[in-house]
């Protein structure tokens, strides 16, 4: 019996995204609409089509993971000191080449302090984490949304009502409701792909293998082992997200390698299923309807 | 940063957020329709459990009229759920499955049936037809009832909304205590003096618990009071301390006019609408800016 409540056969599948090897070109995102048929639609908190504006988030266009966004290409651009640059100067190259914005590489510049700060991009392409402990799938009251075979979170689209509950559920603000159509979308993690024994699309494009697909226990060790790879290179702020199964979610089942604390990413530091303190609430709920029933027989009982 | 030809305008990202976007996406449920379907389903249930008491009391006119409004609330706070659906045709959807992991599965369950007995006892009490079927019918309606005017507390509670999911703990009593002063409100206003003692009483316990559940809402929750306190939520907030403060003086006495009475209930069902949007605006609040999310995450896991 798997943590998620399946005793079959089939081994957990997920993705371990590595960001350190993200290049930013959004191909995930491109094959994620083409596959899947996702509209360009609205982005998270515009009405503005996603995809097709200008956020002025770096290269970032798209803004978040929402009903129309099932991969999302973070862009983050920070300012470090060119000295604590891990970059060993590979090419001294002349202090006047163009800057094209590219990751810093060389001798820093002489003299101007501001000159010799450098710019570190981070680029990681989001996606549904397929928790463990799912909250979107625990608060969906029709059962639209399940837990495959493959141990992933999907919507049923004849299902799904539009009540709209799992969209504040979920800890990582993942899923969404699509403008005109009513119902809730989200990463399938290409179900359709799967059971035909394919990649999911994302994967299948991803031209640096940052995203990774397969068996959650073998993608585990392997982004372990990359993450001491890392560490023994110098690179010491790499940290896995979300491969720990005894973290809030139960572990997710598409986890990452980062660069930099969740938060710099858009990726709440300790997210909890919501649904862990139900029991507790409902408790709550039940000693406050026994109040109102104790008020209404006191209230009625009394003296006119 | 500042290569020629590129405006330099690029905000580089700062440690704490993505661009200052949110983590967790905004309750994708609408204005008014749920504000008013969790104040409606409050006085509903509290009407029911009311007038179910009052009948063997002998108090015809406070039993009829808890009935009709017990029937009149749940079927409007339905309504107000249905078309909050983005495919309300599906609405029956939430009845094909029971599931206690979702609170709306739940509440759908004590709303479906409670609204259907409700209505088949205010028929039989307006026609006077069908005595002991309506009779029977009240009764289960008001074992409901006291659900009827919690469960939407533990509705808001189990999301990933900070301001919601935190104030599990006193959105029940909140919840309750208003349906309480509402419920009472719509007696005041209707029913002649004779019956306007144990409104008032029930009224005052539902005044007294709501403002202490609201105060520890504004102070005990850390960053996240903030939401209860400024803004749009805390304008309500505010009212409603106000507005529930002075139906109390309204009505201490015991000796109160008619007019008197009607600007208490008027208050106490002002008050119970401003709680529902102000509760709702705190969540909405607390979705918007990423601190709600990051910084008590980040003090849970040690590092501030």
């Amino acid at each position: 019996m798997t943590s998620t409540g399946y005793s079959s056969p089939q081994a957990r599948m997920g993705f371990f995204t590595d960001t350190s090897v993200c290049i930013g070109c959004k191909a995930c995102e491109v094959a994620c609409k083409e596959w899947n048929a996702v509209p360009a639609g609205d982005g998270p908190g515009t009405d503005a089509a996603a995809g097709m504006d200008l956020l002025g988030m770096s290269y970032d266009n798209t803004g978040g993971l929402d009903a129309n966004t099932w991969r999302h290409v973070a862009f983050i651009e920070q300012h470090v000191p060119a000295a604590a640059e891990p970059s060993a100067p590979v090419q001294a190259g002349p202090a006047t080449a163009e800057d094209l914005g590219m990751p810093t590489v060389g001798a820093p510049r002489q003299g101007d302090a501001q000159e010799n700060a450098g710019v570190r991009w981070l680029m990681s392409s989001d996606v549904c984490k397929h928790c463990t402990h799912a909250a979107c799938l625990d608060v969906c009251p029709t059962g639209a949304l399940f837990r495959t075979e493959f141990d992933t979170v999907v919507v049923q689209e004849d299902i799904c009502n539009g009540c709209g509950y799992c969209v504040p559920a979920c800890p990582y603000g993942v899923i969404g409701k699509r403008e005109g159509d009513g119902r809730a979308f989200k990463c399938t993690l290409c179900y359709d792909r799967l059971g035909s024994g394919l990649q999911p699309a994302c994967a299948t494009a991803c031209p640096t293998e940052s995203i990774q697909y397969g068996e959650l226990d073998e993608l585990r060790a392997r982004a372990e082992a990359r993450r001491r790879e890392l560490h023994d290179a110098g690179v010491t702020e790499a940290r896995l997200y979300g491969e720990d199964p005894d973290d809030g979610v139960g572990g997710d089942g598409a986890f990452f390698l980062l660069l930099d604390e969740p938060e710099v990413y858009g990726l709440p530091p300790d997210p909890v299923v919501t649904t862990r303190d139900l029991p507790a609430m409902w408790r709550m709920a039940a000693l406050s309807a026994a109040g109102v029933v104790a008020a209404l027989v006191g209230s009625l009982l009394g003296r006119r | 940063m500042s290569a020629e030809g590129r405006p330099d305008r690029t905000p580089v990202t700062t440690n704490d957020s993505y661009y200052g976007l949110p983590i967790v996406k905004e309750p994708a449920w609408q204005q008014p329709d749920v504000p008013l379907y969790l104040f409606l389903g409050g006085v509903a249930g509290v009407s029911a459990s009311m007038a179910a008491l009052a009948r063997p009391l002998g108090r015809d006119a406070l039993a009829k009229l808890g009935t009709v409004t017990a029937a009149t609330g749940s079927v409007a706070s339905l309504g107000a759920l249905i078309h909050d659906l983005g495919r309300p045709a599906r609405f029956l959807y939430m009845l094909r499955v029971f599931k206690p992991t979702s609170p709306l599965s739940v509440g759908s369950w004590i709303l479906a049936p409670f609204s259907a007995l409700a209505s088949m006892s205010a028929t039989s009490v307006l026609t006077g037809k069908f005595r002991t079927v309506g009779a029977l019918a009240g009764a289960v309606a008001g074992i409901l009832g006291p659900a009827m005017s919690t469960y939407t507390a533990v509705l808001l509670a189990d999301t990933a909304t900070p301001a919601w999911h935190e104030a599990y703990r006193e959105l029940p009593v909140v919840f309750a205590g208003s349906a309480m002063t509402s419920a009472a409100g719509v007696a005041l206003i209707a029913l002649p003096k004779r019956d306007s003692a144990p409104v008032s009483r029930l009224a005052a316990v539902g005044a007294t618990a709501e403002l202490a559940a609201a105060h520890r809402l504004r102070t005990r929750l850390g960053i996240i009071s903030e939401t209860y306190r400024v803004g749009r939520a805390g304008s309500l907030l505010k009212a409603v301390e106000v507005l529930t403060g002075a139906g109390v003086a309204l009505t201490a006495t015991g000796r109160t006019s008619r007019i008197a009475r009607a600007l208490a209930g008027g208050a106490y069902l002002a008050a119970g609408l401003c709680t529902r949007f102000g509760v709702y605006a705190a969540g909405v609040a607390s979705t918007r800016d990423p601190k709600y999310v990051v910084e008590p995450q980040r003090e849970r896991r040690g590092r501030v």
